[in-house]
């Protein structure tokens, strides 16, 4: 829950990159053409929020709201003599954001919208009080003005250095889908890897159509957790996007080079 | 007070429970030495007491009066013993005391606060879930939907409730039953005790986290009032899944986090057993919630913890339930939608202010 860690599926930075799904030796810019996939086995690398708006919008139409929302450490949260308020200005400085969402009006294949971003390698996407805050704005704006909202997950959970406050954006972020639901443009939830704990039991499970990404871990608890509760291996696939699809809990799964397509498409049907 | 068994007494406890054996001696002896007393005085009726007992008795009485004085100060050192300790509670000794196993469970309270208890069984979808009861109640003259989490005294119990880990049906269930009281204008209670909502595979089959987020979004929407009470454990979703409220109360030694410490302490601390450290920083306690704004207001529980007087820890709970369906009665459904949207929209803003 809520914990940065060096994700070994991060996309990373050089000439060449080696895929973690099949282990090909890729070049970096063909890797960075097919929108951080594998152009051998179509992995799905992780991508942060600022990435993910730019290949999900059209050129020149994102425009940010909520930037300048910047968060605290309301309970003085300390680890080792470490506090979670220092922490956050390095990682402020670190990643060049403020914290792990970012939101905005953007156009998708022409349509306007209301895009929210998930960043996992802000504090492991954690949800505290400016995510819940972001989240809980885009649906609100997007409402009040009549357009769809997309949301991009990827997170760990809520934000365990919020405390009680962090598990309180869950009610937050769902009671704003609530009011999203009495306008009549739909709410878009897109899961990508990874999206599990409180982010998924909120607002991301809420969406009027639920999309994810290949292979994406999604789920409630998190596979070490269930993996320490029964004493037991868990089944191959199990919390996968194809799991869930099957299990009947996401609509559809879209490769990411056909998200856009898909989102129009959508928004198209829906609006 | 009710006499509790060696087992049940977390170490802190320890010498309470030694001073209240103490006390118990005393008592016992005393009520040794009032049988003799009115055996001697009743030996004939009416008549002077027999020689033997006109000696014997003014001793007995000497003694009795020397003991009775003995025990009002043994028990005035229990009662300051239990003062301190409870007062100097950490927030990891508190998490214990919402896990004691003498602690009252939801059960204890459907006598002690509600009338005639009806449970409604089922989710109508794939099963009965035994870690949340739901049923309809009555609450002093009030009828209302009663959601309680369950956990069990003895291992039959425990496995029919989980250990009060609730699985997705028992969500569903929740939600749906919430819709019942929706369509018979039935506020809803709810009272919260669960370590966390079950981490097992045929949980995530079944969709636990959009069982437990559409329940969260169910209760954002009702059109009734929502009474919640923390009795024991607020353990993060799985508590919060029946959590949203109008009101939510949390008695004074339960706790509500948005992870366990011991889960908390595994990933920050990099071990479980700096759980003390994690209860510390996650601000769980009765009183760090009322000043985050995350509950309205605490129950005070007896001297000593809830498990030590239920009968009273049962009345505070009814009072403070009833108290707050009586605030909300007759407010419109739309000004009691639009507060508690506002209610969630703005907890926790005043601390990040300036």
């Amino acid at each position: 829950m809520g914990q940065s860690r060096a994700g070994k599926r991060e996309t990373p930075t050089g000439l060449w990159t080696k895929c973690d799904g099949c282990s090909a030796m890729l070049y970096r810019s063909k890797v960075e053409e097919k929108l951080d996939t594998c152009p051998e086995c179509g992995e799905h690398f992780r991508i942060g929020g600022a990435r993910r708006i730019a290949i999900t919008a059209d050129p020149g139409t994102f425009e940010e709201f909520g930037h300048e929302l910047k968060g605290g450490d309301p309970l003085g949260f300390t680890v080792d003599g470490k506090s979670y308020g220092s922490r956050l200005v390095q990682e402020r400085k670190r990643r060049g954001v403020n914290d792990a969402c970012i939101t905005g009006f953007a156009q998708v294949k022409g349509l306007r919208a209301v895009l929210a971003a998930m960043d996992f390698t802000f504090f492991g996407g954690s949800m505290g009080s400016i995510v819940g805050e972001k989240v809980a704005l885009a649906l609100e704006t997007a409402r009040d003005r009549g357009l769809p909202c997309i949301v991009f997950s990827s997170s760990g959970g809520a934000r365990m250095h919020e405390g009680a406050l962090s598990l309180m954006q869950m009610a937050k972020t769902s009671a704003a889908v609530a009011y999203h639901r009495t306008g009549r443009a739909p709410f878009i939830s897109v899961l990508t890897d990874p999206t599990t704990g409180g982010v998924t039991a909120s607002f991301a499970a809420l969406g009027d159509v639920i999309i994810a990404e290949p292979k994406a871990l999604i789920g409630f608890a998190g596979p070490r957790v269930i993996q320490e509760t029964i004493r037991s291996e868990l089944p191959p696939g199990f919390q996968r996007s194809e799991f869930l699809l099957q299990k009947g809990f996401v609509d559809l799964i879209v490769h990411r080079l056909d998200m856009r397509d898909r989102l129009a498409q959508l928004l198209e049907y829906c609006l | 007070m009710p006499g509790i068994e060696a087992q049940a007494c977390l170490p802190f406890e320890r010498p309470i429970y030694d001073q209240l054996q103490r006390v118990e001696e005393i008592r016992r002896a005393l009520r040794a030495l009032e049988e003799e007393m009115k055996a001697l005085r009743e030996e004939v009726p009416g008549a002077p007491p027999p020689p033997e007992a006109a000696k014997r008795l003014p001793e007995i009485e000497r003694k009795h009066a020397e003991l009775s004085r003995e025990s009002k100060k043994e028990e005035d050192k229990c009662r300051a013993l239990t003062l301190e300790v409870f007062g100097r509670l950490t927030p990891w000794e508190r998490v214990q005391v919402a896990r004691h196993p003498a602690r009252p469970y939801a059960r204890d309270y459907f006598e002690r606060v509600f009338d005639d208890v009806l449970e409604l069984h089922g989710d109508r979808c794939s099963g009965d879930d035994g870690a949340i009861f739901t049923g309809l109640a009555r609450l002093g003259d009030r009828r209302v939907l009663l959601v309680a989490q369950r956990k069990g005294r003895d291992t039959r119990e425990r496995l029919a409730s989980n250990f009060g880990m609730a699985r997705p049906e028992g969500y569903r269930k929740a939600m749906a039953k919430m819709r019942l009281a929706e369509r018979f204008r039935l506020p809803v209670v709810c009272l919260i005790d669960t370590p966390g909502a079950y981490p097992g595979i045929d949980a995530e089959e079944r969709g636990q986290a959009w069982a437990i987020a559409e329940s969260i979004l169910e209760m954002c929407r009702l059109e009734v009032p929502l009474v919640a009470a923390v009795i024991g454990e607020g353990g993060s979703g799985g508590a919060l899944a029946i959590g949203v409220a109008d009101r939510v109360y949390i008695l004074e030694n339960a706790y509500y986090s948005v992870i366990s410490p011991e889960g908390c302490a595994s990933i920050l601390w990099k071990s479980r057993e700096r759980a003390s450290d994690a209860a510390a920083a996650l601000r769980i306690t009765a009183a760090d919630l009322l000043h985050l704004g995350v509950v309205d207001g605490i129950v005070e529980e007896p001297l000593g913890g809830a498990h030590r007087d239920v009968d009273e820890m049962a009345r505070r709970l009814k009072a403070t339930l009833i108290g707050a369906l009586e605030d909300l009665d007759g407010v419109p459904v739309e000004s009691l939608l639009r507060s508690r949207y506002r209610k969630y929209r703005e907890i926790g803003r005043h601390l990040f202010a300036g």
